[in-house]
């Protein structure tokens, strides 16, 4: 085992957010600088991580593996392959991006930083561990900076930011409780005692060796798709979603929307349908019609909002549908274009949330009617919402375009009713963020925001970062999609077995 | 030589699209540089064309023997995407006809765009629209096209919606982009369609898989995937009833009309037809439908611009209108006659825009044809170029038009006489139209406080040099065999219908006349007429209230569903949400009662558990006593 990059991608904020604590809270300068070092170090080593991962080999690479209780079968155990790693980077370079939008926090930044900290090292844990249990210890790591960080430095619209930060930790905890009966139950199930354990790669294992019978993976499945779900934003567990998102400050928008709501989607993939493949089968159709109306349902409710955070919030819900389509379309094509949609609209809609952090912190407002014409004075952040908001619309040659179209057209075939419904979604988006954008950065000039600068310096820096992958992956896709195949490529003879498996509807057999 | 033309034609949509990056990262504020990266870039591309071009008529390559490249863009699974050159005449005809156009509009901008901040701007957009359209023309299947042909749709977006700080120019662009992604929406079906079932769309193999579809299932399913892949046109190329976007596209500046909203990209969906002619021509419903569709709209559209005011607006009417003629000749299965008319019609048209562009400066935008009036003596060489146009377009020979409009009517003549008729009719009404535009603007007095001055040479040479084109390329593509060239199934042979073109051009000269009469010699009184026919003058003025419909049907189904939906979201589910929770924090409040911290209470509740259990326990002890008894 060489160096320990996991560990170390995993550790660093961590460890500085340890290191910030014994910083008196007037270095406000110093403290900043840190966190953006120690997020430089891990995003340097996920794209090192990217770079060096052997596509052909595929499998889990750069593992680490530590024995921790082993009467339960517990072992601190870290790896990536194609499906985890493109969530890696998803989370460090948003996490990055995330401490560059908080550049500018005057209130209790020590805090700030030292939590949001805690909180990315929470997700990057979920997508790299091997093992249920860090798993699970992970994303209970992620709850508490959320709830403390939309209460102290939210802000409050529509709703308070007491009820929002309350609504999105039930939420999570809900989400949390449900996955974890559904884990325990698969830890019991899989082997007989003594040979327990929660390393997903055994647990795989007993569910190809047929250690779970058809009626306990469709139980299971249907814990952990209410607990992903919710966290996936799936109708009708989606209402924490644009609440959250509006109560909660710049940087956990985006580390939410971005990331942490993927968590839902990678563990349906992951634990779902590797674990629970004939649960995954059984539910899939009750999966795509959920999705076909959290895509419709969400984008007509995006059409009436007047909040910029509420329209990426419902804007959030409808994307997340075509990534249960993908899923529930349960082939190798539709399943990589899930992944990378995930990937997709994490950076589409953290770099909308850092610009509308970006106007926010300026201007006080985010309200539709009351901005106007704004590419008058702000020409760097119009190019960031035009960027983000041409990715949302499907444009090619930036991020989202490969991945839907995949999706598209690996779910046709399957669900043909709900796949041309939710295809239909391709206006209504372009309706909602068209007539967003136009109100907002163009018509004439309105005096009221001259007062304010454009962004400059370090400001830049989410825009810069977050719209080089958005174009880069944009134009070349195949950076992203090669690893991804890699990843789902090896699922080709459990998809192919699924076809005759039946599901809620009958058939199969 | 011919060999290296072709296998570097990447190159051709490339060089644009460099242009875009450089002067979008570094040169945008320096307008000389911008302008000079951007004209020599579409230069190159220019060049590269021709030799395209030389190297197609001098080599092997024929409709049915393409050159083809391709390469890997994406993989996932079975799946691959790739990206490519496809090479045939047609391509090699729409390659000159784009860079041509491109090049000479982006000469004309410079002196267009001379007192504009954002000229800088302005160049990147046009360069990279030109790369998209490029690359749309090159495509090798469905996929490339798709993408392409959705990246002209947001350049063209980009562009009607220069002049951000106006709200007409913001909504237009929107409204383009709306209307057309509905298109695109039908298209994407079909593309999908296409691929579950063939598990390909290139271009070439589909060509060998459809007609052997075809023979054994049927037209059935196929009907379907054409109709839904000419959806794409319909919105594209402006046909009824999606063509509401394009007259408000003149909110632009009117460079970006004549090279985008008159000679390019509303092209696409003419070209995307051609493009997939293998399974359109094998589809007889799809080929009714196209060609009714496309009669319908060439008629329809020029009722409309017989009463329109605004000089751009007209053209843009009459825009629709040859677009028509186009799908009309696909429809009735004469690619050869829809591509000429494409070639000849992008010439006289951007010609046309571009003496617009030079009249609408020159008179400090005014647009209003009506306040104008003896332009010609202001402004020969517009008037001049203009006048060509107009009898270009009209048909009247020798100029392009004559030999591409009669073509298709021909063609129509031969399939259908309702369709000739209406084609018919169309082109008398387009004499009349253009004539009167050209009457009404030019000729009659100068108006006293008319601005008007002959425009800068950058902006008049591309006129001239159009100008000619307009004139010649009708009877070069002619006498030098263009149906030879571009053909689909078997050569098209060039010969003039004398009747059907003897007819069209005294149609045409009496249109022609009664234009004069009205409008210059004033024998008749417009209004008069107007009032005669009052209703049909008002539908035709006002469109037809298409606009006002599509408005009713937004406001139902889009803002008022939207706002039931959200309302729902808010009562209904979240009701649920916040229920639940009161719910809990309810039964919360019932157990804090016997939890209060008081002596007394917990002593009380003690007791109750108490005598709870004790009377369970008798319970139960009776119970088995019961049971005993039983058993005994």
């Amino acid at each position: 085992m060489g160096f320990p990059i996991l560990s170390t991608v995993l550790l660093a904020p961590l460890l500085m957010a340890l290191v910030i604590c014994f910083l008196p809270r007037e270095s406000r300068e110093q403290i900043r600088m840190l966190a953006a070092a120690s997020m430089g170090v891990a995003t340097c080593l996920t794209l090192y991580a990217y770079a060096a991962y052997d596509t052909a080999a595929g499998g889990m690479q750069f593992t680490e593996r530590i024995p921790w209780v082993t009467d339960l079968g517990v072992s601190y155990s870290l790896g990536v392959d194609g499906i985890s790693l493109p969530m890696l980077l998803l989370t460090d370079v948003i996490g990055l991006a995330s401490v560059f939008s908080s550049w500018n926090i005057e209130k209790r930044a020590k805090e700030f930083f030292i939590l949001l900290l805690v909180l990315i090292t929470g997700v990057t844990g979920t997508f790299i561990a091997c093992d249920l249990f860090i798993f699970l210890l992970c994303y209970e790591v992620v709850v508490i900076p959320i709830y403390i960080m939309v209460l102290i430095w939210g802000s409050t619209k529509r709703v308070s930011k007491e009820y929002s930060g309350m609504k999105l930790t039930i939420f999570l905890l809900m989400g949390s409780a449900f996955m974890l009966v559904g884990i325990v139950s698969l830890y019991l199930g899989a082997y007989p005692a003594g040979q327990r354990t929660f390393d997903i790669e055994a647990l795989i294992m007993a569910s190809q060796m047929g250690h779970m019978s058809m009626e306990f993976q469709i139980l299971v499945f249907l814990l952990l798709l209410a607990g992903f779900g919710s966290l996936l934003s799936m109708f009708p567990f989606h209402s924490w979603s644009p609440d959250g998102y509006a109560g909660a400050p710049t940087a956990v928008s985006m580390i939410h929307a971005g990331v942490l709501k993927k968590i839902g989607g990678y563990g349906l993939i992951r634990l779902g349908l590797m674990v629970l493949p004939l649960g995954a089968k059984f539910w899939a159709p009750l999966i795509a019609g959920l999705a076909m109306i959290n895509v419709m349902y969400a984008a007509y409710c995006a059409m009436v909002q007047k909040d910029l955070k509420y329209i990426i919030g419902y804007s959030s819900v409808s994307h997340m549908g075509y990534v249960l389509l993908g899923f529930a379309a349960l082939n190798v094509v539709s399943i990589s274009g899930a992944i990378a949609n995930m990937v997709a609209h994490g950076i589409m809609a953290s770099l909308f949330f850092s610009q509308i952090g970006y106007v926010y912190e300026k201007t006080h407002m985010r309200s539709i009617p009351d901005l106007k014409g704004l590419a008058h004075y702000f020409p760097r952040v119009t190019i960031g919402f035009m960027l983000a908001g041409l990715a949302s619309v499907g444009l090619p040659g930036l991020i989202e375009f490969v991945p839907e179209v995949t999706i598209f057209m690996g779910t046709i075939g399957v669900y043909p009713f709900f796949a041309v419904l939710a295809i239909a979604g391709i206006v209504f988006t372009a309706l909602y963020i068209l007539r967003m954008l136009a109100k907002v950065l163009f018509g004439p000039k309105d005096e009221h925001f001259a007062q304010y600068e454009d962004q400059k310096g370090v400001e830049v820096l989410p825009l810069l970062l977050l719209g080089v992958f958005l174009i880069g992956f944009g134009v070349f896709p195949e950076l992203l999609m090669s690893v991804i195949d890699s990843g789902v490529q090896p699922l080709t003879p459990l998809l192919a077995a699924l076809s005759d498996v039946p599901t809620l509807l009958g058939g199969g057999l | 030589m011919s060999e290296f033309a072709l296998t570097h034609a990447w190159l051709i949509p490339l060089l644009p699209a460099l242009a875009f990056v450089v002067i979008g990262l570094f040169t945008r504020l320096n307008k000389k540089l911008s302008e000079a990266i951007a004209v020599s870039a579409i230069s190159l591309s220019f060049l590269v064309s021709l030799c395209v071009l030389a190297a197609v008529i001098g080599g092997p390559v024929t409709m049915d023997n393409p050159f083809i490249q391709k390469a890997l863009w994406a993989k996932m699974g079975t799946l691959e995407l790739s990206m490519g050159v496809l090479i045939d005449p047609m391509t090699a005809m729409m390659l000159i006809v784009v860079t041509t156009v491109a090049l000479l509009v982006q000469v004309y901008s410079i002196g267009y765009m001379e007192h504009d901040p954002g000229a800088g701007r302005f160049f990147a957009f046009l360069s990279l629209f030109a790369s998209s359209m490029l690359g749309l023309v090159i495509s090798v299947n469905f996929l490339q096209m798709y993408a392409f042909w959705e990246l002209v749709g947001v350049c063209s977006y980009l562009l009607i919606g220069f002049y951000y700080y106006k709200i007409s120019a913001r909504e237009a662009a929107k409204k383009a982009f709306i209307t057309t992604r509905i298109g695109d929406f039908g298209m994407l079906l079909g593309i999908l369609l296409l691929q579950i079932t063939f598990g390909t769309l290139d271009f070439m193999e589909l060509k060998e898989l459809v007609p052997a579809y075809i023979w054994i299932s049927g037209t059935g399913f196929m009907t379907v995937v054409g109709l839904l892949l000419f959806i794409g046109p319909i919105g594209k190329s402006g046909q009824f009833p999606l063509h509401v976007w394009l007259p408000d596209a003149m909110e632009g500046p009117t460079p970006v009309s004549a090279l985008i909203h008159a000679a390019t990209m509303v092209v696409a969906g003419v070209y995307l037809v051609g493009r997939a002619y293998f399974i359109f021509s094998a589809l007889p419903t799809v080929m009714n439908v196209i060609a009714w569709i496309g009669g319908f709209t060439a008629f329809f559209a020029a009722t409309i611009a017989v009463t329109q005011r605004p000089f751009k607006r007209i053209l843009a009417y009459s825009t629709i209108s040859q677009l028509g003629y186009m799908m009309l000749a696909l429809g009735v299965g004469s690619l050869t006659a829809s591509m000429f008319h494409l070639m000849t019609h992008a010439f006289f048209k951007a010609l046309m825009f571009l003496c617009a562009g030079a009249v609408i400066e020159a008179m400090n935008e005014e647009a209003d044809i009506f306040k104008m009036g003896g332009l010609r003596h202001r402004m020969p060489t517009t008037f001049k170029c203009m006048t060509i146009g107009v009898l270009a377009i009209a048909g009247v020979p020798p100029f392009a038009g004559f030999f591409s409009k009669d073509m298709i009517l021909a063609a129509a003549a031969e399939v259908s006489t309702p369709l000739y008729l209406l084609a018919a009719a169309t082109a008398f009404m387009t004499a009349f139209y253009m004539a009167r535009l050209l009457f009404v603007a030019f000729f009659g007095e100068v108006r006293e406080d008319c601005p008007a001055h002959e425009t800068n040479s950058y902006m008049k040479w591309p006129l001239v040099v159009l100008a000619v084109l307009a004139v010649l390329s009708g009877a070069w593509g002619h006498f030098a065999g263009f149906g030879e060239w571009v053909y689909y199934g078997t050569a098209a042979e060039e010969h003039i219908d004398f009747m059907i073109a003897g007819s069209s051009v005294v149609l045409t000269f009496i249109a022609f006349a009664l234009a004069y009469e009205i409008y210059v010699a004033k024998r008749f009184s417009s209004y008069l007429i107007s009032q005669r026919f009052g209703i049909l003058y008002k539908l035709s003025y006002n469109k037809y209230y298409v606009d006002e419909f599509y408005t009713i049907v937004r406001n139902t189904f889009v803002d008022k569903l939207g706002a039931a939906l959200y309302w729902f979201d808010l009562r209904v589910i979240d009701g649920m949400v916040n229920g639940l929770a009161k719910g809990v924090g309810c039964l919360s409040c019932v157990f804090t009662v016997l939890q209060n911290g008081q002596a007394q209470r917990y002593a009380a509740v003690f007791y109750c558990g108490v005598i709870a259990l004790v009377a369970y326990s008798i319970f139960y002890a009776f119970r088995i006593l019961q049971l005993l008894g039983g058993a005994y």
